[in-house]
């Protein structure tokens, strides 16, 4: 284990842990206004201070890490369901007109800027959790397509599929069988890295209003509501902010360390 | 004093100790070959000499150019002796020129760097030393792109860049072992040209024993880092002290004894079968090409035969290989195993690929590192209709492993854990374990060490004794083909352009390509014939 | 080289049409009649019908896929439904703001990152490398919003050295303009900037690895002579590659950015356009982003070819 993962591992683990205790306790219930304690700065009471309407802002930020790693997770879940198995294809049958239309499709998708169609998507079936999840995960697919395209390439010019071809196994089963397992480690540190470029997604869009809607809490709306009182009330602004850098960092250190740790050349080299 | 003195050089890098006491000299004009087998130091001998040894090495000796320590010497004053009194030649020559940049500017540097000289004087420069090298300014302008090349070629304008300032000293690691044999005796020819006419002394690292004897002054035998033994080329020859130099020029010239060819029917047979590819476009409106690289080729093989096939890179071995194993279809022609054809319709015939299996060059590569030695051998099974027993699974794997020399317990262990010979032997495992009609050997031994594909010839022949194994041969080493096989083919550009006995075709070539490729082929010297 | 530009030209085209007929598709299958969304929904039918024929809603999709597609090749985009003035119009003020603040970004990204990643790849494994590889892994996981409204709390409230949001409008001249953008651009461009310098340091230690560069130091070049003759327009493919791919993220995230500071860019537009259902607006500005990456990935593309003779030769 090398510190990066060790790092990322850590501060993940709290964002995670973080939303899983928000289901059984909080120190506030999330929703409940307090107009007279409204503003408070972190104090004893309100850990991390309480907001316009006098709501406690820690309860606040547990249950949003909820709604953030949901979104994350099922887009990168869209993502890798589909982007793995059309990645595989594409590689099997190289240079025909399937691998040419999927990779095709896939330039398409990257032409659109992405934000810009989760805001189409969302702006015409409606703002919500849900059309913020597939807006994300469209974009999740083309990643994992091309990189397992990209990583079983290489694979496919080895000599032991060709002895698994001489042993009679189709295409199909090879994907499955070789090249998988073969592309598997970089498929894990792609998917902390989606997953954290997800929880960014997923706090700018809910920052304009298009992501999870009221009263489900979300960092990316709390940091749109503290917007006009950031200059007498900076902690509202400053409190989620960190709990997504820390989320994101904690996602990608850990995405460094497990390719560090994963790929046996480097950690040859390490030792 | 010599040009170039190495004194009880030793060396480790990150504290594991790689060389020991090394000590050779290379006079000027004198050719030193220094050989040995894969970890024997002697690539980190030269790239010490160069200066350019990894990070975290630690030295200690000297290494002495005309008397001045290199080793003491500081990095700005080695860079200008760099290319300006040591030029080097490395092995690959595909990756070792600088893609984005043409040939011309990439010799014309190590002139700019060194020198006083002009731009356009030093590309005046680059245009004769190219010339010099065989690649012609109306042929080969300075303008051209590495990627232009071809790999003997690209080795020219390596050899170019190393050469022209006329340094002293020559250093050539592997230069020819990426090349096909009848460039490689351009390129050896050419080496030994410039020493002579340079006056330059020249260092020159080759695995291939055949070379040593061929060109070098003085031979050094290097082995996990130490000098085993040197000298002067033919007092060496003839007088061998060292044991591993004894081995090592014996498992070079390995023989084995083939049993004798039983009398039988074609197993195999390949008719006028033609493959073509097709090329891009090269201009806006062109149509495509086409590239032939199967041209009506026909042979059979009988049960029981031991067939060899050579020739160079590109000449088709491996679109003949893959159209054998039914990997892919040809356009025109039949490939028949026992009658039957390996392609039916658009799907190769299981029926057909269950009696047939490969075993391919390289062991590294061979093998998916995620699965343990069992499954790896077990493999072929698929092709079988019903599944076999636990018991009966097991009982081959033992049985194969054993035959091909390992334990039965290394089922269990991964990859990793088994060395290049060892992996190949695991390869061969694979093949028999279905029992094929056919096996065929795709550049088998040539990523093996020679003492390692002695042992793995040897155990060809006990298996061909013992399973009467039919294979066909594919490798561009004619000296193991020779050994090998009992009749051999002889392929150039998409056609079979000799076939015949073995012995027959190499004592007396009829074809000219034939009589080019065994002339151009570097042969051990017969020892006993120099005592005498 | 010509049979190159012709092929990627080509798919530019295709990649252009697909796109077009996908937004139009997801445009027409959205929920809601723009009519009578506009008339309310006590609008008599007959009302709603004769917006509808002033629209042009009631010919058939196909043709009215032709017309929007004609009219954006010759520069009409049609009427907005709510403001009743040409897109057109609309459109090419709000890129007056937007387009300067994406290329103002990239510059800045650029020429922060690749001096970045160079110098960190030079020191591998040293100091500055260690520190320019963390600033970086915090560069990338700040959300690009939120260090905007930092650098609002922190230069344009505590500090007032610039005014926390608006658009100083071109009439004040080039400066007061960059003035104007200079927080917006510096808080899209910092993260893109993090990103852009782990790519360069990585590529240029990819090409450190090859063959040439060790040939390139036996002729006695030195360490650095090798990085900057042979390493660095080698490293240049991937990188290139990047900062195509940025731009698009750069207009996207503009979009965001442009709600932080109150800038009369296309993300106004887009979400004003949004809440009055004024769909054709969208669909053009849409249309329009999704040209200019693709026509940037074009650009990209020739880039490629003159860095690498390989790609000349073969294509």
């Amino acid at each position: 284990m090398n510190r990066n993962l060790i790092i990322g591992l850590i501060l993940s683990a709290i964002a995670i842990l973080a939303a899983l205790v928000s289901f059984i306790w909080t120190p506030f219930d999330h929703v409940a206004m307090n107009i007279p304690a409204k503003l408070q700065t972190p104090n004893l009471t309100h850990w991390f201070g309480t907001d316009h309407f006098g709501r406690d802002i820690f309860s606040m930020i547990m249950v949003g890490a909820r709604t953030s790693i949901a979104v994350a997770f099922v887009a990168v879940g869209i993502g890798m369901g589909l982007g793995i198995p059309l990645g595989l294809w594409a590689a099997a049958r190289k240079g025909s007109y399937v691998d040419e239309l999927i990779m095709r499709a896939n330039d398409l998708i990257f032409a659109f800027p992405s934000l810009v169609i989760a805001i189409l998507i969302t702006a015409i079936f409606g703002a919500g959790a849900v059309n913020a999840i597939i807006a994300i995960g469209i974009f999740n697919i083309p990643v994992f397509a091309r990189v397992v395209r990209g990583a079983a390439l290489p694979i496919w010019e080895r000599e032991f599929i060709l002895a698994a071809r001489v042993a009679g196994k189709k295409a199909a089963r090879i994907s499955v069988e070789h090249i998988l397992p073969n592309v598997l480690n970089l498929l894990i540190v792609q998917a902390t890295i989606q997953f954290s470029l997800g929880i960014l997604a997923e706090a700018a869009l809910s920052y304009v209003g298009l992501g999870a809607q009221p009263p489900t809490p979300s960092w990316g709306r709390m940091l749109a509501d503290a917007q006009t009182l950031v200059s007498i009330a900076p902690h509202l602004a400053l409190i989620p902010g960190f709990a997504i850098i820390i989320t994101v960092m904690g996602l990608n250190l850990m995405g460094d360390g497990l390719r560090d740790h994963l790929n046996p050349r480097t950690r040859v080299a390490r030792t | 004093m010599s040009l170039l003195d190495i004194t009880n050089l030793s060396l480790s890098i990150s504290g594991t100790p790689i060389l020991r006491d090394v000590s050779l000299s290379v006079n000027t004009g004198e050719i030193v070959a220094v050989t040995g087998e894969s970890g024997s130091g002697k690539s980190l001998t030269v790239l010490a000499t160069m200066g350019l040894l990894p990070t975290r090495s630690q030295t200690t000796g000297t290494i002495a150019l005309e008397g001045q320590d290199l080793l003491t010497t500081s990095e700005a004053d080695l860079c200008n002796i760099r290319g300006n009194n040591i030029g080097m030649v490395f092995q690959e020559p595909m990756t070792a020129l600088n893609p984005v940049q043409t040939i011309g500017a990439q010799v014309a540097e190590t002139i700019l760097i060194h020198g006083t000289m002009s731009k356009s004087d030093a590309m005046a420069r680059a245009a004769d030393v190219l010339t010099r090298v065989g690649l012609p300014q109306d042929q080969f302008p300075l303008s051209r792109y590495p990627h232009e090349l071809s790999g003997g070629q690209r080795q020219r304008v390596v050899i170019a860049m190393a050469i022209a300032l006329r340094p002293k000293l020559l250093i050539a690691d592997e230069p020819t072992t990426a090349l096909d044999v009848t460039t490689q005796a351009q390129i050896l020819d050419l080496l030994q040209d410039l020493a002579r006419d340079y006056d330059m002394g020249l260092l020159m690292i080759t695995h291939d024993l055949a070379v040593v004897s061929d060109m070098a002054d003085k031979i050094v035998v290097m082995r996990l880092g130490k000098v085993v033994e040197q000298g002067e080329t033919k007092s060496l020859l003839t007088n061998m002290q060292h044991a591993y130099t004894k081995m090592l020029f014996a498992a070079s010239g390995h023989q084995v004894k083939l049993p004798d060819l039983p009398a039988s029917d074609v197993l195999l047979s390949v008719k006028n079968v033609v493959r073509d590819y097709t090329t891009p476009r090269k201009t806006v409106f062109g149509s495509k090409g086409v590239f032939r690289a199967l041209n009506g080729v026909s042979f059979d093989i009988k049960r029981g035969e031991r067939l060899g096939l050579v020739g160079e890179s590109g000449c088709g071995k491996s679109t003949l290989t893959r159209a054998i194993l039914g990997l892919e279809d040809v356009q025109d022609g039949e490939i028949t195993l026992e009658g039957a054809t390996v392609f039916t319709g658009q799907k190769p015939n299981l029926a057909v690929r269950r009696k047939m299996q490969v075993v391919f060059q390289d062991p590294f590569g061979s093998f998916n590192p995620r699965h343990k030695v069992a499954r790896l051998i077990t493999e072929p099974f698929h092709l079988l209709e019903t599944p076999l027993t636990q018991e009966e699974r097991q009982r081959l794997i033992n049985q194969t492993l054993t035959a091909v020399g390992l334990d039965p317990s290394d089922a269990n262990k991964y990859i990793h854990q088994f060395s290049g010979g060892q992996r190949q032997r695991i390869a061969i495992a694979r093949a028999l374990i279905i029992q094929p009609d056919l096996i065929v050997f795709d550049e088998a031994v040539s990523a093996l060490d020679v003492s390692v594909r002695a042992q793995i010839l040897d155990l060809l022949a006990n298996l061909s004794a013992k399973y009467n194994l039919t294979y066909l041969f594919i490798s561009h080493d004619l000296s193991v083909v020779r050994t090998i096989t009992d009749r051999v083919l002889v392929m150039q550009r998409g056609e079979i352009v000799e076939q015949g006995e073995t012995e027959q075709v190499f004592t007396a070539p009829n074809h000219p390509y034939t009589q080019e490729l065994i002339a151009a082929a570097p042969v051990l010297p017969d020892l006993q014939h120099l005592k005498g | 080289m010509i049979r190159y530009t012709l092929k990627r030209f080509l798919s530019l085209c295709i990649s252009l049409a697909v796109a077009s007929l996908l937004i139009f598709f997801v445009i027409e299958i959205a929920p809601g009649d723009p009519a009578s969304f506009m008339l309310g929904i006590n609008a008599q039918p007959d009302t709603v019908a004769a917006l509808r024929a002033e629209l042009g809603l009631d010919v058939p999709k196909f043709e009215r896929y032709l017309a929007w597609t004609q009219g954006m090749l010759t520069g009409d985009f049609g009427m907005s439904y709510t403001y009743r003035t040409p897109i057109s119009q609309m459109v090419a003020d709000r890129l007056w703001v937007s387009l300067p603040l994406a290329l103002f970004a990239l510059a800045l990204s650029t020429i922060i990152a690749l001096p970045a990643g160079i110098y960190a790849a030079a020191r591998r494994g040293k100091t500055g490398d260690v520190a320019v590889m963390s600033a970086t892994q915090l560069g990338v996981a700040i959300p690009n919003f939120w260090f905007a409204m930092m650098l609002v709390l922190i230069f344009a409230i505590k500090l007032r050295w610039f005014a926390g949001g608006g658009f100083a409008g071109w009439d004040k001249g080039l400066g007061a303009v960059m003035w104007s953008l200079t927080l917006p651009a510096i808080s899209l461009a910092l993260p893109q900037a993090a990103i852009l310098a782990r790519v360069m340091r990585s590529a240029l230690l990819d090409v450190m690895n090859e063959d040439f560069m060790r040939t390139a130091r036996a002729k006695g070049l030195t360490t650095t002579q090798t990085l900057w003759k042979h390493g660095l327009r080698n490293a240049l493919i991937p990188v290139l590659t990047i900062i195509g791919l940025q731009f698009s993220f750069l207009l996207a995230g503009g979009i965001i950015i442009e709600q932080v500071f109150y800038l009369p860019g296309l993300g106004r537009l887009v979400f004003q356009a949004i809440s009055a259902r004024d769909l054709i607006v969208v669909e053009s500005v849409v249309m329009l982003l999704v040209f200019a990456v693709i026509v940037v990935n074009f650009a990209v593309d020739l880039a490629y070819a003159t860095v690498d003779p390989r790609l000349r030769a073969r294509t």
